[in-house]
């Protein structure tokens, strides 16, 4: 069995308890505790380290279903990839999902994730109709936007602080096809990416763009732009690929500045003639999917992710800067993701989505240089007013957390005292770090 | 396809039927715990189950075997499959104050599945047609102090197993034992995991695979096959001195 780490390679130290049945008490721990789902989250967030962590992979049952209205109840631990299996054939589809299915419900609750849809459906909690939350006091609520609206909304994106989600109700929409009509756009620069962005967020439900991290000067955020819609002809699933595993860690030499700009180079001729494609959903949403365990080509010492969200009011020269410091430093690693979020507001009391454009991208950690990146970046964020995604974070600071989350307190009051993750403690602590 | 899950709460037992499920079969749930057994109903036919059927019922009772054997022909039509899960793993920590907790554990997981299979072996049989699933353990091919009653349990089962298959060989009907190592599973909840660990999801997708190729055993994953080919040839005066 892998050892229970998050997905940018951080071990897990403490016990794990792991929960099969939904009517199950919570297990009886000492000291605090948080759930677990399938270590999608990057860095410490999903962590609790010197505590307990609950293991929700055996809570993987559906409870009910609904054609009519396409309302779904399972519990916290199915995956969303266990719901496309099912119910994508049948013609319902999650109306929002991230870069890799194998997240849990449970998990894209609490994260409050956004999907390449999100200028046109918000975030994850915003399709959640209902939800039972287990506190460590022993009660259960049932939590939705009218019962218990306050512990729902500090439940969506409330980083499993609340209580153990032991199953949820989720709004699935229905789909023409298992197919997206797929076209690639290939953009010179950054100003060249929000004039697309805005032009296609009102033709095409799904919008994201791959940049070239290395890029700099006129060039700077060159890249691909993705686009897609739902097919409407009832295209038959054609052959799944098998997903090939990352058998091992590989070494830390195989990334380095060359291999990342020939990566970049090849990956961008290879499809800017791409035009419009018709694929299957899967690799259009789930790219990485098909390489299991991707995160080893970084090696042992794992990677960080770094993602933002900065606002539109302030211009482009917050974006600008952001990338020309990740092209100057040289670290980034493949490909970087831009995508512009809509103006619907999350439901959550913590979510990260808000208006803006969202830079993400991959750094091999590796010591201090890579935390002096993360440092400066988180200065640009800062002077921004824009945010960073506790989902991906491994070092952002208090000063910066209590800017970009102002209802932090809020989630505070309305955690389960028992309930506690390592990124809390981290972000939450009173001294400033040096 | 028809199929039976006795002890059908188990981890594997459910991720087998799952499998079964998706595939459009009938089943027919039998346990302990009806909320329990309702859950995994819910789940199923949502997977894609043509019907569902359960029936909570104390499984050590040998005196409802034969007529659960009915029953599910009643319920389903000609049974399939039948998989035999119900287990327990005791503590033999308790067995020296206690020794008809001993005798229970053989009770669970010998006598009681003993009973099952032939109550459905002769109606499977009498058909010439169908597989039995019979959940054993790599802990049945060698006594260790740590698991004694279990592991003879689940020896005996599987010698059980074997004598079946060799009398109904003819008739068509097919026997496969299945030898889990460690599953993580609510029986190993206690115990500390390592890379040896397989999911049930694992275990179930080698089960439905050796029941579709009717094989005789299955070690599952596959590397214990060999484990307790050296295992069993730890000759006894060296074996006894290990702590195992």
């Amino acid at each position: 069995m892998a050892p229970v780490e998050s997905w940018g390679r951080i071990r897990a130290e403490g016990a794990a308890r792991p929960l099969w049945w939904r009517d199950d008490p919570l297990p009886e721990v000492e000291g605090t505790m948080l759930p677990f789902g399938r270590g999608r989250s990057y860095g410490d967030a999903c962590l609790d380290q010197g505590g307990t962590l609950l293991l929700t992979r055996g809570l993987s049952r559906f409870i009910s279903f609904d054609e009519a209205t396409g309302l779904l109840a399972c519990e916290g631990g199915v995956t969303l990839g266990e719901i496309l299996a099912r119910f994508a054939p049948l013609g319902f589809f999650p109306t929002v999902v991230p870069g890799t299915k194998h997240v849990t419900v449970g998990g894209a609750i609490a994260n409050d994730i956004h999907g390449k849809n999100h200028h046109r459906a918000g975030t994850f909690g915003a399709h959640v109709t209902r939800l039972e939350l287990l506190r460590s006091d022993g009660s259960r609520r049932v939590c939705s936007p009218a019962e218990h609206p306050e512990l729902f909304a500090a439940t969506v994106g409330g980083l499993g602080l609340t209580g153990l989600v032991t199953w949820a109700e989720l709004r699935l929409k229905r789909i023409p096809s298992a197919f997206i009509r797929w076209e690639t756009v290939p953009f010179e620069n950054v100003d060249a990416f929000f004039e697309l962005s805005a032009r296609s967020d009102t033709t095409h439900e799904y919008t994201v763009a791959w940049i070239d991290c290395l890029a700099r000067g006129d060039r700077l955020g060159r890249g691909l732009f993705y686009r897609g819609n739902h097919a409407e002809a009832p295209f038959r699933a054609g052959r799944r690929r098998r997903p090939v595993t990352v058998p091992f860690d590989l070494p830390d030499a195989v990334l380095n500045r060359l291999t990342v700009k020939a990566f970049n180079a090849l990956y961008r001729w290879r499809n800017r003639g791409a035009g419009e494609r018709l694929v299957h959903y899967e690799p259009f949403f789930f790219p990485l999917d098909g390489v299991e365990r991707w995160n080893r080509i970084y090696g042992r010492s794992g990677l960080m992710q770094f993602q933002c969200v900065l606002p539109f009011d302030r211009g482009l020269g917050g974006v600008r800067g952001v990338l020309d410091a990740i092209a100057r430093s040289g670290q980034g690693s493949f490909l970087a993701v831009l995508k512009t979020f809509g103006g619907l507001p999350s439901p959550g009391l913590l979510s990260f989505p808000r208006p803006g454009v969202t830079v993400a991208l991959d750094f091999p950690r590796r010591g201090e240089r890579t935390l002096a990146l993360f440092r400066e970046l988180e200065g640009l964020v800062l002077e921004q007013g824009g945010a960073l995604y506790p989902a991906k974070d491994l070092v952002m600071s208090p000063r910066m957390f209590r800017a970009a989350y102002p209802r932090a307190p809020e989630l505070e009051r309305l955690r389960d005292p028992r309930f506690e993750s390592t990124f809390w403690r981290r972000v939450t602590a009173a001294e400033e770090r040096p | 396809m028809n199929v039976v899950v006795l002890g059908a709460t188990s981890a594997i037992a459910e991720q087998v039927a799952r499998l079964h499920a998706a595939r459009g079969a009938a089943l027919l749930l039998v346990g302990r715990k009806p909320g329990r057994l309702a859950a995994v109903a819910a789940d199923l036919r949502l997977r894609g189950a043509a019907r569902v059927e359960v029936r909570a019922l104390e499984l050590d009772e040998l005196a409802a075997h034969a007529a659960l054997a009915a029953e599910a022909e009643a319920l389903l039509g000609p049974v399939d499959l039948v998989v035999v899960a119900q287990g327990a793993l005791g503590d033999p920590a308790a067995y020296a104050a206690d020794p008809a907790a001993a005798a229970a554990v053989l009770h669970t997981n010998l006598v009681a599945p003993a009973s099952l299979l032939t109550a459905f072996a002769a109606r499977l049989a009498r058909r010439g047609a169908g597989s039995l699933v019979v959940l054993g353990s790599v802990a049945g091919d060698r006594g260790r102090g740590s698991n004694f009653a279990y592991g003879a349990a689940k020896g005996g089962l599987a010698l059980f197993a074997q004598g079946l298959r060799n009398r109904w060989h003819r008739t068509g009907l097919h026997v496969l034992t299945v030898k889990p190592g460690f599953v993580d599973t609510p029986m190993t909840a206690h115990v500390p995991k390592n890379p040896l660990f397989a999911s049930p999801e694992r275990v179930a997708a080698a089960i439905v695979r050796a029941a579709d190729a009717r094989r005789d055993v299955l070690y599952v994953p596959w590397f214990w096959r060999f484990i307790l080919l050296a295992v069993r040839a730890i000759p006894e005066r060296v074996f006894k001195k290990l702590d195992l």
